[in-house]
């Protein structure tokens, strides 16, 4: 997505096009010829696998919404009809819940991956807080979308959730009531939620073409986090990067297929086969496995108001780290300290989704508190100060002389050549 | 000196992984875990047993459907591919067994006539507060998906090995043991009036009385009259209710997943050959 392209097409109908729409040009800047960085691991192929993912929801999802009715007296027999009677109907619904899951996996493999080659780092601040607003959009819609199909855990996740807001003071039972459509979580806000559950996707899709394209003006960052210097440093987008990628969501989908077809209801939860019933609130309100974490951080906190700025904070808090993150060396492989913190954050945050799913009570919420002050004080505290007091460990020249053990070799090919 | 600042927060996080520990023995269930039966719709190629499910649906024909609704199964469903393979004539024979609410007539009047294979289950009671009414206050849950949403936890760490296992029977598991689970009460507990104590209830006090006792419904296939059999076989049965394309779903994953294990084996030896040369600038490419 960058500047002008020197790209002629060879056919005369895309040159017509070409003089007309750069199109091609683009494409082929943008997607062909863009250098990436010759060093990438797999853990670069979750932004490949994301946008997949992405196509696969929203496919999924305009199917689904042909068939399924948003009304609190037909939503949960929709969906049981789309299993029953809609050709195909289980799979796409399967497919679409499950994915759901698998979007997750990967934004969180994709988060930590950025986390720890330091990818938020200067120039790609901006790069890092789309993503973050991204992960944001996703939370939101995930959640709108776990309450369409009206079963117990749907009814009372909304409830708790849109209950939140009555913590903020004043307005806060106002803002619920206007939320809700009502005076509680009713068809009205069934209906609401599934309009924006329609749209956020394609709001979504906007953003990733901004989170793209800013990744196309700064470049990829890359396991020593030293940039690209010279053109053996990187080799073309594609074949190399496409490839990889393509590899690599194959991998991705045989995980998923097996969850879709083999155990579709290992990651929903039982009371969700049980239609909602407002007058009767399960014995344990769980939500999703992918929001346990923050679920467990505004459990942690006794005050409701409290609560819920934290969990507000453990996202936002990540769109500052380009800030909160006082060293200037990128890649955790050279930060020795950094690299323990950031395992233990990782641990942490797992340890947080395990709480998440038990009930708030006894030794729970007090391991729950330590690890939410482990989370804050990770992000507020350690990292600002690691920055100053690390000793870090001597960054390569390049990136090629990082892999390749002598170095510059003069008769290293450059990657164009080599692929013939 | 870096790294013991590390191993002081790692000691931290397994501080508070200890208190955890401490929690265990609060969240240990009282109640009994249901003993884990075999079923044929297990594992990655297990399909429903035709004959069970037929077993299983006299089972529900004769006992359950006295209480229990069946509202999002059609009779048509008894005759399609995956179920109880009964024939279209046999569908349509159950299906002329009960009696259809239809209407309203040319007069605007509601009328019973016997139902017919495109009709759904009728309800045995005309809404939640007849059934209430009928039976003493409990309310019989509806059957279709209630093998999807009982089920037991296992617990940390069985939970992770069960993605793998492919274990999808807690429901099915649930269901035989509670209908197996009736027994006297242990000393000190008291069973409230018109409830009835089973194991594997939660809570232990269950309204509904033991619907089942050895030999009620006879069986014409040389299969054990016994109520641990009848279990099994209703289970089965109400796991095809909740999930009619169990076999369609499993048949089709099986190719999907050779399609995508050879699609990704490709992919992978296209890219050790397209980064060949990449990894390996000396050495001629190829």
């Amino acid at each position: 997505m960058s500047g002008q392209s020197s790209y002629t097409p060879q056919s005369p109908l895309l040159q017509w096009l070409e003089r007309r729409l750069p199109i091609s040009g683009f494409v082929h800047s943008s997607f062909v010829v863009y250098p990436t960085p010759r060093n990438l691991n797999y853990w670069w192929t979750f932004g490949a696998i994301l946008t997949f993912m992405l196509v696969v929801q929203i496919v999924t999802g305009i199917v689904l919404a042909m068939h399924y009715t948003a009304h609190v007296d037909f939503a949960f027999n929709s969906v049981e009809a789309i299993m029953r009677d809609v050709d195909y109907g289980w799979l796409l619904r399967y497919l679409h819940a499950n994915g759901a899951s698998f979007f997750f996996v990967a934004v969180y493999a994709h988060i930590a991956r950025g986390m720890y080659y330091g990818s938020y780092k200067e120039p790609r601040e901006v790069l890092w807080i789309l993503g973050v607003i991204l992960f944001l959009l996703m939370v939101v819609t995930g959640f709108m979308g776990y309450v369409l199909p009206w079963g117990q855990m749907s009814f009372w996740a909304a409830t708790v959730i849109t209950n939140l807001f009555s913590a903020i003071p004043v307005v806060g039972n106002a803002v619920v009531t206007w939320l809700w459509g009502g005076y509680a979580v009713g068809n009205p806000t069934l209906n609401r939620f599934y309009s924006l559950h329609y749209l956020l996707p394609f709001v979504i899709t906007g953003v990733v073409v901004l989170h793209v394209w800013a990744l196309h003006v700064v470049g990829q960052n890359n396991p020593t986090g030293v940039e690209p210097k010279t053109a053996k440093d990187t080799v073309a987008f594609t074949p190399y990067a496409t490839v990889k990628d393509a590899f690599f969501t194959g991998l991705f989908f045989i995980v998923l297929a097996w969850f879709v077809f083999y155990v579709p209801n290992y990651l929903g939860h039982t009371d969700n086969y049980i239609p909602a019933n407002p007058g009767q609130t399960p014995t344990h309100i769980v939500p999703e496995w992918y929001y346990l974490p923050f679920y467990a951080i505004l459990r942690a906190i006794p005050s409701k108001l409290i609560g819920v700025i934290a969990l507000a904070a453990s996202i936002i808090l990540l769109a500052f780290l380009p800030w909160l993150d006082t060293s200037r060396i990128r890649s955790a492989n050279y930060r020795p300290l950094y690299r323990q913190f950031l395992f233990v954050f990782f641990l942490v945050v797992i340890g947080l989704g395990y709480l998440g799913s038990q009930p708030p009570e006894g030794g729970y919420v007090i391991a729950a508190r330590i690890l939410t002050f482990y989370y804050f004080a990770f992000l507020l505290v350690i990292l600002p100060l690691l920055g100053l007091v690390e000793t870090t460990k001597p960054l390569p020249n390049s990136i090629s002389e990082s892999v390749l053990p002598g170095g510059l070799r003069a008769s290293a090919a450059s990657p164009a050549e080599a692929k013939r | 000196m870096n790294s013991r600042c590390g191993i002081v927060v790692i000691a931290g996080v397994l501080a508070s992984l200890a208190a955890l520990g401490g929690a265990w023995p609060a969240c240990a269930q009282e109640a009994e875990a249901p003993p884990l039966q075999h079923w044929s719709f297990a594992g990655p190629f297990g399909l429903y047993d035709t004959a069970q499910l037929q077993r299983g649906f006299k089972i529900y024909r004769e006992v359950c459907s006295t209480c229990h609704s069946l509202k999002l199964l059609a009779f048509r469903n008894l005759a399609e591919p995956g179920g109880p393979a009964f024939s279209e004539a046999q569908a349509a024979t159950i299906a002329a067994e009960f009696q259809v609410t239809d209407g309203p007539n040319d007069k605007g009047q509601m009328f019973q006539r016997p139902g017919k294979i495109s009709d759904y289950f009728p309800p045995p009671f005309a809404n939640d507060q007849a059934a209430r009414a009928a039976l003493g206050g409990a309310l019989p849950p509806d059957l279709s998906v209630i093998a999807k949403a009982r089920a037991y936890e296992r617990g940390f760490p069985w939970f992770i090995f069960e993605a793998f296992t492919d274990y999808q029977e807690g429901g099915p598991d649930y269901i035989h043991a509670l209908l197996n689970g009736y027994a006297d009460p242990p000393a000190g507990f008291t069973v409230p009036p018109g409830g009835q104590y089973n194991k594997y209830f939660p809570g232990h006090a269950i309204g509904m009385p033991k619907p089942l006792s050895d030999g009620q419904v006879e069986y014409t296939d040389g299969t054990p009259a016994t109520v641990d059999q009848y279990g099994r076989d209703v289970a089965a049965f109400l796991m095809w209710a909740a999930e009619p394309t169990l076999d369609a779903r499993k048949r089709l994953g099986f190719q999907v997943m050779i399609f995508l294990i050879v699609l990704t084996s490709l992919l992978y030896f296209t890219k050790r050959r397209v980064w060949h040369a990449v990894h390996h600038p000396e050495a001629p490419a190829g």
